[in-house]
């Protein structure tokens, strides 16, 4: 929410007037005549000289051991950048100088998407109205934000002084933003090994197989594969082969993609392959989202053995489980 | 109950906002932890221990935070430890606190828990697919609408049941002035408009994502000052994932955790004998699945409870006066969001989202795969 542009601003760089080239349209304007033009440079050499005063002069001095005063008006107010006048009054102002800032307040801006050679950077900038803390007025300056998004009214800002200063209002780079928020990158390497069991089954799920096991104590079957179980905590030994088939026990229809699904919407469901105690959670597919019901009979969809790959060890050979069209089974 | 008398004293909250850029984590945690000294008429100095609930440190990637937080939380010189039972840790974190006083070790307990989201990569965190996974698993809501659809098959619940919470928990927050969502007018309409995300769970019937903390003040007897809650009861239960025969729709954990705080509390009916319950609920449809598993209806009966309006605010159990977990939701706090509102109420300190008269409150708190549970009973009375 840009706000209105500060009148000191420079006007945004008018759009080209000239016809684009080979527009026929531009060589049939009526009374088009040949262009003779030719650049023209009026430079004084080496510059015109201006005399401060002191008030300027004070405050361009200060400038150049990178400190900013204000003027203190006779009703008490501090004018930056400060004028030998009070522009409110016509009175003269008072003699003395407050150091003001160096942060201050962003109170309205102008960005310059597209900056032009003499603008005091090459990278878009906004023109901003900044209030340094301590002043009653506003000082326009650069602020280099990076991205218009940056820039709101009330933007904290900090000047960004030049190494070789000479005492001008560019011995101030620019003004930038204070430091509100860092980047923290975390990231840690595992090497990681899928253990005892679930190697066991992954390899099982390589060669075409669901390896479930039976816990002795309680008879319950455990699909994937484990060591324990999680009802007795005794050791399992009895490994158990389970066909690829089940039944859908519940699903959701998620509308959020997933880079494991194929597309939006897609089934994520509780499978209970038969002979099975507990559901594995896989995708249902070759079914429209809304066609999928609990109680659904599937079956594995496995990919083509072409294109099974040895490692690592995956699911990857499981696409998604389909419907067998056999008649729904009772929850 | 067993254990040493403990009452809840001190009560701080922040607002729950989308994002809180004003404050560090640090900020945050303090301002809740100095409104609940505030509360208390104390100081920084008074407190013994610190008890600190935090979701996964990879939801913000400060890992331990309780070390980088113990200075901002007044904890030099003093104990200060961590807690995480992933979503039900707000829940656990009060229960650690009030275990030291029950258990004697301490008098003045502080106890914080905060999540700032708008830093966090929750989702992220949640499902980074490290390799050999056997199971897919596709994030909270996707975990969760399963559930939910099975509750609905065998309760027979109507669909609009759902939608019903959604906009009482949504209306009781705008009388919350720390409540994060606020949509006033919300209606069944607006909420059945709203996109389905994993069906059958709708965008409104989501929690929001909240930056926030809270804190509180927990106190022996003798330390008591200003106006207490009386802890009734407290417990914890957990139970396996992947255990066969594990009832995800009213899991065995949830029931004995409630039996085990009833029987403290001397309640033999919850639905007549507690005043006000703050559940945590952050999908609307754990209403009714949570009115039957912490015994406030039958089996098959709890959207008959909710569609009653029994649960509303002028209902004769209100469920989620604060506006719940689904009006705000810093993940790791919002357990103890609950057990704070609870206090509050029979405090007589709730505000505008007052239950009159309230003498006695549930707190509840889940996490997991609603295998993680926490709660405890408060109460005017001195137990
Ligand atoms: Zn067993």
């Amino acid at each position: 929410m840009p706000s209105e542009a500060p009148p000191e601003t420079p006007p945004e760089a008018p759009s080209e007037v000239t016809a684009p080239p080979g527009d026929p349209a531009a060589e049939h304007v009526p009374g088009h005549v040949a262009d003779h033009a030719v650049d023209h440079v009026l430079e004084f050499p080496g510059g015109y000289t201006r005399t401060t005063g002191p008030v300027i002069g004070r405050f361009l001095t200060e400038l150049r051991d990178a400190r900013i005063v204000g003027v203190r008006t006779a009703d008490g107010r501090v004018l930056v950048p400060p004028l030998e006048y009070d522009p409110a009054t016509g009175e003269d102002v008072t003699g003395e100088f407050a150091e003001v800032g160096p942060a201050g307040t962003v109170q309205s801006w102008a960005w310059v998407g597209d900056p032009r050679p003499e603008h005091p950077l090459d990278r878009p900038f906004a023109w901003a109205l900044v209030r340094l803390d301590g002043a009653d007025t506003a000082l326009v300056h650069a602020v280099d934000a990076g991205d218009a998004r940056a820039m709101r009214p009330g933007l904290r800002v900090r000047p960004r002084w030049r190494a070789e200063r000479t005492g001008h209002i560019t011995d101030i780079e620019s003004f930038v933003p204070e430091v509100t928020r860092i980047t923290s990158p975390v990231r840690t390497e595992y090497r990681l090994r899928p253990g005892r069991a679930l190697t066991r089954f992954l390899e099982g799920v390589a060669r075409g197989v669901l390896l479930g096991c039976r816990c002795d104590s309680c008879g319950k079957v455990y699909v994937p594969y484990r060591l324990s179980c999680p009802e007795c905590g005794v050791a399992i030994t009895e490994e158990r082969e389970l066909p690829d088939t089940g039944t859908v026990t519940t699903f959701a229809i998620n509308n959020l993609p997933d880079p494991r699904a194929p597309q939006v919407p897609f089934v994520s469901a509780y499978i209970l392959l038969d002979g099975a105690d507990v559901p594995l959670i896989a995708l249902v597919g070759d079914v429209p989202a809304h066609e999928v019901r609990q109680g659904m009979r599937v079956r594995a969809v496995w990919a083509p053995r072409q294109e099974w790959a040895p490692a690592p060890l995956s699911m990857s050979n499981i696409t998604w489980f389909a419907p067998t069209g056999e008649p729904d089974a009772e929850l | 109950m067993s254990g040493n008398r403990c009452a809840v004293i001190g009560v701080g909250q922040t607002e729950y906002r989308t994002k809180r850029r004003d404050v560090s984590i640090a900020g945050l945690v303090r301002e809740a932890a100095a409104r609940a000294l505030a509360d208390a008429e104390l100081t920084w100095r008074d407190i013994d221990a610190v008890v600190l609930g935090k979701a996964p440190d990879l939801f913000e990637g400060v890992m331990m935070p309780e070390a980088y937080l113990a200075d901002a939380l007044g904890a030099a010189g003093k104990p200060i430890m961590r807690v995480h039972t992933a979503g039900s840790v707000g829940g656990s974190t009060a229960l650690v606190g009030a275990s030291l006083v029950q258990g004697g070790v301490h008098d003045r307990v502080l106890v914080v828990a905060f999540e700032k989201q708008s830093e966090s990569n929750a989702t992220w965190a949640l499902s980074t697919h490290p390799p050999f996974n056997a199971s897919l698993v596709v994030g909270a809501g996707g975990y969760f609408a399963p559930h939910i659809r099975e509750y609905m098959r065998r309760s027979g619940a109507p669909g609009h049941i759902g939608t019903l919470v959604a906009v009482k928990d949504r209306r009781n927050a705008l009388k919350n002035p720390y409540a994060h969502l606020k949509i006033p007018g919300i209606d069944r309409a607006m909420v059945e408009s709203t996109p389905m995300l994993w069906e059958p769970i709708r965008y409104l019937e989501t929690c929001p994502s909240s930056d926030g903390a809270c804190a509180l003040v927990l106190a022996s007897e003798k330390a008591v000052t200003g106006t207490p809650a009386w802890v009734q009861g407290t417990a914890m239960r957990s139970e396996p994932i992947f255990r066969a025969g594990r009832d995800t729709v009213d899991p065995r954990a949830g029931r004995d955790c409630a039996a085990d705080v009833y029987r403290q509390a001397g309640v033999t009916d919850p639905r007549r004998e507690i005043d006000v319950a703050e559940v945590y609920v952050p999908f609307s449809w754990y209403e009714p699945m949570w009115l039957e598993n912490l015994g406030f209806a039958a089996e098959g009966e709890g959207w008959k409870l909710t569609e009653s309006g029994a649960t509303a605010l002028d209902g004769d159990i209100p469920w989620n006066p604060s506006g719940g977990v689904l009006s705000s939701n810093p993940i790791g706090a919002s357990g103890l969001i609950r057990f704070a509102e609870a206090a509050l109420q029979v405090r007589g300190m709730a505000g505008e989202h007052q239950v009159d008269g309230a003498r006695r409150a549930l707190g509840h708190a889940y996490g997991g795969g609603a295998q993680f549970f926490a709660m405890w009973m408060v109460g005017t009375d001195r137990p």
